[in-house]
């Protein structure tokens, strides 16, 4: 045995007898007998045994006959306009097909959440006149083999001029700053005429001049990539029947097929997607990215389109959980209770909307955490800058948001000197309390997961702390 | 540079085949022999999803050139279940949840394979250190070596029946 990885480190399958005399005193699970629950019951995933077999089909394994194969010519600026594209050299390697430009797409320009009412579109499919991050797709060259998608896709010559770039949200909030993107006109989204998304409950500076201690605090993130073990990629088929049928490994069939369909401006029933098979995707595979120029390179060739991000391309451009920075001041008394809290939020879009602007909702909608403060004001700003765009990643918007409080109330508690599980229960929220955002708090259980917690972990709470509930505020 | 024939054990059938100049192992069992059940996840030799067993030995097959390994016994996935009745490494990854998107699992698999053929007891500090080129981004590593530990334990226990009855 060897030294790293010693005693402490011994695996025991799951228990699933942990939680039995809770199913027991429901009457429920397979012990209590009910036909129709499952919970504490052990129940096998329905795809294990085509994962196990190697017989589950994942969209790279379909081969149809005359497959060509799709390579993007990116941008290696971070933002320029172009002045030229040279395809010459590009058409001239055995085996290129085709060379799609901006205007071989019938309606290039797109934003994803437009299906919700969120405009406006901000986004080409391929570049028209300006990239405005690194690895942005200019043109998609279609080949017999990838080998010679991608030296076509290496001749491809473009002419820049260089802009001045912006990758960071506060400079990009000042004046003078490069503009990003034209189509919104400034650099952050525009949240039904206002400059952010806002919270503004009670009054925070009369907390602040009121409180034993104001505390303020930044916080900061760096983009995440998902990273999951298959890249992002789609094979498109052309039917006898003139529709398209999409193999495709995104996390959102039918949000693809609606924003694809709008894109090649073709009613939604020409499409078909097969999909539901992902390779990992936390989000990552959520944009619509790959289908709708590999469905316009599968038209233009009459031939099935295989169109896959290489793992370098999966990092550097599929896109991440945004960068976020995020400043917290709040207004604490002597005992631990905080009476005010104000939030100023960036969240780096990069140079497209995709899902950040819902992203940015969500955040505004997390705060000021689980906890009831009568005194709150928060800005969460959407901003664009020339960076990769970012767009959902696992609880996007409000894991960061979350790393920031908790950060928040731990530093509260070093620096007060208190119990950081007494401070949280001081401020939990309760059944009742009226949330910053005017919404009622309902089923919340914060107060009892911090007391089981504490006990599982041995973490002594006195009496008083113990006797706590979220359905009443008696003992604050 | 010509393309060429390429013989392989595939799977103990011998199979033939035209290989470009170049072509990776992966990309023969991919796209010439219709064997997917190998992953392409990074085509670089860093996330193992990849991995089959070349004379025994697990390989990344996204790293090596078809020609090298003419006339050689390569093994894959779809050649672990016989007659469609999982082995104990592969009833093992599904009873204890060793699955999850099933991008890895191939690599996962032939990895133990290779493993439990060496050593048919191996400690928890093996089966990690043999697992240790793969790489899974869901379940996380824990349930998969429980189930590489669970598979040998069920190989041990079956083999002295198997033994009695040869005999």
């Amino acid at each position: 045995m060897t030294d790293r990885l010693a005693p402490t480190y011994r695996l025991a399958p799951i228990d699933t007898s942990t939680f039995a005399d809770e199913r027991a005193a429901a009457g429920t699970g397979v012990d209590g007998g009910g036909d129709f629950t499952v919970i504490g019951s052990v129940v096998q995933r329905s795809d294990a045994r085509g994962h196990v077999t190697g017989r589950t089909e994942f969209f790279e394994d379909v081969a149809p006959a005359r497959l060509a194969h799709l390579k993007m010519h990116r941008s290696d600026r971070h933002h320029a306009r172009i002045l030229d594209v040279d395809l010459s050299e590009a058409l001239a390697v055995p085996g290129v097909l085709r060379i799609l430009t901006h205007a071989d797409i019938p309606n290039n320009l797109y934003t994803p959440l437009k299906l919700i009412g969120v405009g406006p579109d901000d986004e080409p499919i391929l570049a028209v006149d300006k990239v405005r991050y690194l690895g942005e797709p200019i043109c998609a060259v279609v080949a017999e083999t990838e080998a010679a998608a991608l030296e076509g896709a290496a001749r491809v010559r473009v002419a820049y001029e260089d802009l001045p770039p912006v990758f960071d949200v506060e400079e990009a909030l000042k004046e003078g700053a490069p503009l990003v993107n034209e189509y919104h006109g400034q650099n952050h989204f525009i949240y039904e005429g206002h400059h952010c998304r806002r919270i503004r409950f009670g009054d925070v500076e009369a907390a602040f001049a009121r409180a034993d201690h104001v505390f303020e605090w930044r916080y900061q993130s760096a983009p995440i990539e998902q990273a999951p073990a298959e890249t992002t990629g789609c094979v498109v088929v052309p039917q006898a029947d003139g529709r398209l049928r999409i193999h495709s490994d995104t996390q959102a069939c039918f949000f693809t097929l609606d924003n694809t369909a709008l894109i090649l401006e073709t009613p939604f029933n020409k499409l078909r997607i097969v999909g539901g098979t992902v390779g990992g995707g936390f989000g990552g595979k959520v944009d619509v990215v790959v289908e709708p120029v590999a469905c316009v390179a599968a038209m233009a060739t009459d031939r099935p389109v295989k169109f896959v991000y290489d793992r370098a391309e999966e990092m550097q451009v599929s896109s991440p959980r945004a960068a976020e920075r995020i400043y917290i001041k709040d207004a604490v008394m002597a005992d631990g209770r905080i009476i005010g809290r104000k939030v100023t939020l960036y969240v780096d879009a990069g140079a497209y909307a995709r899902h950040t602007p819902y992203g940015t909702t969500k955040a505004a909608a997390h705060l000021p955490g689980p906890y009831s403060i009568p005194n709150v004001w928060a800005d969460c700003h959407c901003v664009f800058t020339n960076r990769t765009p970012s767009s959902a990643m696992r609880g996007f918007g409000v894991t960061i948001a979350d790393f920031a409080l908790e950060s928040q109330m731990d530093r509260i508690a070093r620096a007060l000197d208190l119990d950081p599980l007494r401070l949280r229960l001081l401020n939990a929220y309760r059944d009742g309390d009226l949330k910053a955002h005017r919404k009622v708090a309902e089923g919340t259980a914060l107060v009892e997961v911090i007391q089981k917690a504490a006990e599982m972990a041995g973490h002594e709470l006195p009496e008083a702390y113990r006797r706590m509930s979220s359905t009443t505020r008696e003992g604050l | 540079m010509p393309s060429q024939i390429v013989s392989l054990v595939v799977n103990g059938e011998r199979r033939e085949f035209i290989a470009v100049p170049g072509a990776t192992l992966l990309a023969s069992l991919r796209e010439s022999l219709g064997l997917t059940a190998a992953k392409r996840g990074c085509a670089q030799g860093a996330c193992g999803t990849c991995t089959v067993l070349v004379d025994g030995r697990p390989e990344v097959a996204c790293l090596v050139a078809v020609e090298t390994v003419a006339g050689r016994e390569v093994r894959t996935l779809e050649g672990v279940a016989a007659g469609g009745e999982l082995d104990e490494v592969q009833s093992a990854f599904v009873d204890c949840f060793a699955t999850q998107c099933g991008f890895c699992t191939a690599g996962m698999i032939m990895v133990a394979e290779a493993l439990l053929e060496r050593d048919p007891d191996p400690s928890e500090e093996d089966v990690v250190e043999a697992i240790s080129g793969n790489v899974c981004r869901c379940t996380g590593y824990r349930p998969i070596v429980i189930a590489i530990l669970e598979a040998a334990r069920r190989r041990r226990a079956k083999s002295p029946q198997e033994e009695a009855v040869a005999r």
